[in-house]
């Protein structure tokens, strides 16, 4: 192992996709995308629907056999090495896989007694509320005590890798607070668990490792606060006032006021430098953008949807107050004025556009 | 896996050295259950939910009843037995209607919605696999055979039925025989089409092989449809049990007809069974 000089990066990972394709009727659904999960850190695959995020899942599940590129799960291949795969690792489907005719506690029990070693039933039902509905038939249960369900069936064997398509679809708060705890206890237990999701807030809330992949290829990838461009530890810095007001305000005075009232050799942490565009503006062309970063200028001002208004820069107290003038010369009167790092949504969207597909 | 790979993870390294049975934390190193445990444990998992299943019950037992009851005691049915009793006619025909009602169209249905709802993906992701998930699958349908032979064998015991002896054996080698065939023509249809479309054909093809496939009413007395319905395995599954229950011996043109029906329909299920 130590001769060849890639093994120790790959023995490191416990989930190893390169250069993945997939095609469904000649059309690439994945197209030569890379994924590297580790043991006991969640990554989380991000993504529009129809990015190819469940086809990718697939791939690692042993489900659908990749057209090219290699796809590795604790060093195996899951396709050829499937029999010793499968005890290994824990699937939880995006459409749940749960046999309608059966109760649900009936159904744990089932995939339970498929392991030498299973988690304790009892236990696992309690923690995730299952206990409430264990006596009723899955087909009357409801989209949430499906999902909790399938996040059951796919812990229950002890799996050292568990991969979850979009875990907490359609759950109520409380219960996705119990699956974030179990994905957390997962992690501490030295799992790699891989999910995809479209929830900004699980990703950010939940994810070591974030890839947002579109059109079949990832686009980004790091940590929540890498993606967030941050570079310092924390995202609790202040680098946008968002405002929401009345659409079509002129973004361009606002960006001369902002830039007027920020003294001079004042850094933004975490801004992009100047004289390199953020990759969104080239990616985003409709976007209405005032004030590009360039030479002397601090401040980002745009309007990205109808009536909301991200202002990038040094924000300090002053940049309310002239937010506030800018808002009152305009004569609008704003229902929101929030300050705040960018959110992993900004970046997301950013990244794949925003609009609809 | 190597041990650094581990040194990412907090709390106590989880390593594949063995199961860890007890403690709360889902410590990695499983192992799969032993293999005749995992089938068995689908075959009674499936067994259950078609027998808890009211239209499956239906079409695999409560119909089959009521044909031979009718058959045996309809007054108006003027059936030509040509000399044995129209009980010990019927039986071995409703036997016959009975492997396809539970093999073929129960089957196929509970089949085509399970691959609908990604049922057979998820179990085959487990350490159960696709090969576990059709064993468990071929003895549910055994085991649903086993409980219709009995119930049947008991209301036409009732009404008299006295079979031959010698024919129980060979008779429960054209079960088996036919049971393997229609599971076979199930999984193709179940692996092809579409839930709905499955549901149409399984309960058509079902009627029609009652009234014009040679099951409960022999090829020969079916007019220009009978070497047809002979060619059908569900004709070549009628006679079968029809010589062996009636005469005590299995004829060799029937089990041919069923041998081949089965081998080219297990060969296109492998081939053409859709798991998505």
């Amino acid at each position: 192992m130590p001769t060849a000089p890639d093994a120790a990066p790959a023995a490191a990972a416990a989930v190893e996709v390169h250069g993945l394709v997939k095609r469904y009727g000649g059309r690439a659904v994945v197209d030569h995308l890379d994924l590297t999960a580790r043991a006991g850190a969640v990554t989380a695959v991000l993504g529009p629907n129809g990015a190819g995020k469940t086809t990718t899942i697939e791939c690692c599940e042993g489900l659908r056999t990749p057209d090219d590129g290699t796809v590795r799960v604790l060093g195996l291949d899951p396709v050829a090495d499937a029999r010793t795969l499968r005890p290994r690792v824990g699937v939880m489907l995006q459409d749940g896989g749960l046999p309608n005719g059966a109760r649900a506690g009936e159904v744990l029990r089932h995939v339970a007694a498929m392991y030498a070693a299973p988690r304790d039933v009892g236990e696992l039902t309690e923690r995730l509320g299952i206990d409430s509905f264990a006596r009723t038939s899955v087909r009357r249960l409801s989209g949430g005590q499906r999902q909790r369900l399938a996040l059951a069936c796919a812990v229950v064997g002890r799996g050292q890798v568990v991969f979850l398509d979009e875990p907490s679809a359609g759950m109520d708060p409380q219960s996705r607070r119990a699956v974030w705890e179990l994905i957390r206890e997962l992690r501490a237990d030295g799992v790699a668990v891989v999910l995809t999701t479209h929830l900004m807030d699980e990703a950010a809330d939940l994810a070591d490792h974030v890839h947002v992949v579109d059109h079949g290829q990832v686009i980004a990838a790091g940590t929540v606060s890498e993606l967030l461009a941050d570079g310092s530890p924390g995202t609790t810095t202040a680098t946008c006032v968002r405002v929401e007001a009345r659409p079509g305000l002129d973004v361009a005075r606002l960006t001369a006021a902002l830039e007027a009232d920020t003294p001079p050799g004042h850094t933004p942490p975490g801004h992009p430098a100047p004289g390199h565009p953020p990759a969104e503006q080239a990616r985003t062309p409709a976007r209405e953008t005032s004030g590009t970063p360039s030479e002397g200028r601090r401040w980002t001002v745009a309007e990205p949807e109808p009536g909301t208004y991200l202002a990038e820069g040094p924000v300090d107290p002053g940049s309310l107050a002239t937010v506030a003038t800018w808002l009152a010369d305009a004569g609008s009167l704003a229902r929101s004025v929030t300050t705040g790092g960018r959110t992993l949504e900004d970046v997301f969207l950013d990244l794949t556009g925003r609009h609809l597909r | 896996m190597s041990d650094d790979a581990r040194t990412a993870g907090p709390a106590r390294p989880p390593h594949p050295g063995g199961p860890a049975a007890d403690g709360p934390a889902p410590v990695a190193g499983t192992a799969a259950a032993p293999p005749l445990r995992r089938i068995a444990t689908q075959a009674a998992f499936e067994t259950r939910t078609l027998l808890r299943n009211g239209e499956q019950l239906l079409v695999s037992l409560i119909l089959p009843v009521l044909v031979l009851i009718g058959m045996a005691t309809a007054p108006f049915l003027g059936i030509d037995t040509g000399g044995t009793s129209r009980i010990d006619f019927a039986t071995p025909g409703v036997l016959a209607l009975a492997v396809v009602s539970s093999a073929f169209t129960s089957q196929s249905i509970a089949t085509a919605f399970d691959r609908r709802h990604g049922v057979l993906r998820l179990l085959a992701t487990t350490p159960l696999g696709r090969g576990g998930l059709l064993a468990g699958k071929a003895l549910a349908v055994l085991a649903v055979l086993a409980v219709q032979a009995v119930v049947l064998s008991v209301v036409a015991g009732v009404l008299g039925w006295t079979p031959d002896p010698a024919g129980l054996l060979p008779g429960a080698v054209a079960l088996l025989l036919g049971t393997a065939c229609f599971t076979a023509l199930a999984m193709l249809l179940a692996g092809t089409v579409r839930p709905e479309g499955v549901l149409a054909v399984a309960n058509l093809v079902w009627i029609l092989l009652v009234l014009g496939g040679g099951l409960v009413v022999p090829p020969d007395r079916l007019g220009p449809l009978g070497p047809v319905a002979a060619l059908l395995p569900s004709g070549a599954l009628g006679e079968a049990l029809r010589s062996a229950l009636l005469d005590g011996a299995l004829p060799p043109g029937p089990m041919l007809v069923l041998a081949a029906w089965t081998v080219v329909a297990g060969l296109a299920a492998g081939r053409w069974f859709r798991w998505h």
